[in-house]
């Protein structure tokens, strides 16, 4: 065992994580959540036509795979004259995906608020869309936490894949240094490790967020 | 000069109203009356129509036909309500739901804010000098910061109350306030709702209290089969009831000991 290397590969791959995965995931998921909400909205719009595409869409990012995605986005675009670099590319693929997911879980949360809010809202005068903003979607942000974490610790794995098109973010800085090593299962192995500890982070920051929001609840 | 006082003319009139879900004519034709400074009893079995009638005056439900004046606001439920019309609908009463429907992320003065200040456009300083006035008239005033889950129902339904308050509305309506609570809680909730009419508060009250209907309406509503089957005042309704329908269901509800 080369414990030299694996200390000297730790720096590099953290690095990679700090510069290449979390960035690329925090872009993602945030662009993502925009996309889940318009997505979530229009689903339960009433407005048919609408609601069809915002169901067609969950349903193709949710029947296609990732990697599938990411290369129509990278390798196919630029046969129709479309060519992006690998980093816009990972972000439009990995935030429209996790659109797809997202939007579901955020639908859900947004029809298991009772009805009687909604009328309550009515009562004192709001509008729909005030109803939405002000008494519904804080209340649907509560009990879409945990169903979210999920997708964004998915969300911090799947990054990964964007080493396929060329980003350089943690797995590809592992590739690099453990390719000419030959010592591949320290070097997975640290990466495995930093990924680890990434999400551990973001399951302490779910559980700070939780019950941030749960001083209202009983 | 008259001798007689000239009876107000009602603060609230609704004519000829029918609703129907589905196959389901839950309206047959409701006329209701309420004069200013008033308490109406809405009473009834359930599935009879009388909810379906409060809610309407509030705008949560549109009946199919007839007509409703609230002070100035005039509606002819025959052809669609406009957005303007439903705001103003909204504006002109206040409800108090059954089932309390606080917000449960906002605080007590949240609760009772939200509306003049958000809806309204009142000021936030004056909006929160109002409401914690009011709150201290419930007695909830050391409550203005918790939230509605650390309340008991009585005192959630007496924010409920504060809350349809605030909102300045020219009539209040009240969905069965007590039936979702507790039997030691809801003496506190009609306490406050006397106090209210005895306040001079136009009042429609669905309610199964019947001693509250007895003690504190001007008039009673019996409600059966989406008609109102018998009107009068509470003695007159409940002494002397002219109707079958209505001996039936006054004997069901007081029950074989009364």
């Amino acid at each position: 065992m080369d414990w030299q290397l694996v200390l000297d590969s730790i720096g590099p791959i953290a690095l990679g994580g700090l510069t290449g995965t979390i960035p690329l995931t925090l872009a993602s998921f945030s662009l993502g959540l925009v996309i889940a909400i318009g997505m979530a909205l229009a689903r339960i719009s009433g407005i048919a036509w609408l609601s069809g595409l915002a169901r067609a869409y969950i349903s193709i990012i949710r029947g296609t795979p990732m990697l599938v995605q990411l290369f129509v986005i990278f390798y196919g675009m630029p046969q129709i004259g479309i060519t992006l670099d690998p980093w816009p590319s990972a972000i439009i693929a990995l935030s429209l995906n996790v659109g797809g997911y997202a939007a579901e879980i955020i639908r859900a949360a947004i029809l298991s608020i009772p009805r009687g809010q909604w009328e309550a809202a009515a009562m004192i005068g709001m509008s729909r869309g005030q109803a939405l903003g002000r008494i519904v979607l804080p209340q649907a942000a509560r009990v879409s936490v945990p169903p979210l974490s999920n997708t964004l610790i998915s969300l911090v794995k799947d990054t990964s894949l964007a080493s396929l098109i060329l980003v350089t973010e943690l797995f590809r800085v592992a590739q690099r240094i453990a390719a000419p090593s030959g010592e591949f299962i320290l070097i997975y192995s640290v990466a495995a490790g930093v990924y680890w500890v990434i999400c551990l982070a973001l399951a302490g920051g779910q559980d700070r967020l939780e019950r941030r929001l749960d001083r209202y609840a009983v | 000069m008259p001798s007689e006082p000239i009876a107000p003319a009602p603060l609230l009139a609704a004519r000829g109203l029918h609703k129907s879900f589905g196959d389901n004519h839950v309206l047959r034709g409701v006329d209701l009356d309420v004069a200013p400074g008033t308490v109406h009893a809405l009473i009834g079995p359930s599935g009879s129509g009388k909810t379906t009638v409060l809610r309407s005056l509030n705008g949560l439900e549109t009946p199919d036909a007839g007509t409703l004046r609230i002070g100035d606001l005039e509606l002819d439920f025959s052809r669609p309500l406009g957005r303007r019309e439903r705001a103003a609908l909204h504006r002109a009463s206040a409800m108090v739901f059954q089932q309390h429907h606080l917000f449960p992320h906002l605080t007590v003065l949240g609760n009772v804010t939200v509306g003049p200040i958000r809806v309204q456009g009142r000021g936030k300083e004056e909006a929160r000098a109002d409401a914690l006035a009011l709150l201290e008239r419930v007695g909830l005033r050391e409550k203005a910061d918790a939230y509605p889950s650390s309340l008991s129902g009585g005192q959630q339904q007496r924010v409920g109350i504060v809350r349809a308050l605030a909102l300045q509305p020219s009539m209040l309506l009240f969905d069965e306030p007590t039936s979702s609570l507790d039997p030691e809680l809801v003496g506190e909730v009609l306490a406050v709702m006397t106090e209210l009419a005895a306040e001079g508060w136009t009042m429609a009250v669905v309610t199964h209290e019947l001693g509250f209907a007895r003690e504190v309406a001007d008039e009673v509503s019996f409600f059966d089969e989406g008609v109102v089957v018998e009107r009068g005042a509470p003695e007159q309704v409940f002494g002397d009831p002219q109707h079958e329908r209505t001996k039936r269901f006054l004997q069901r509800l007081q029950g074989p000991f009364a």
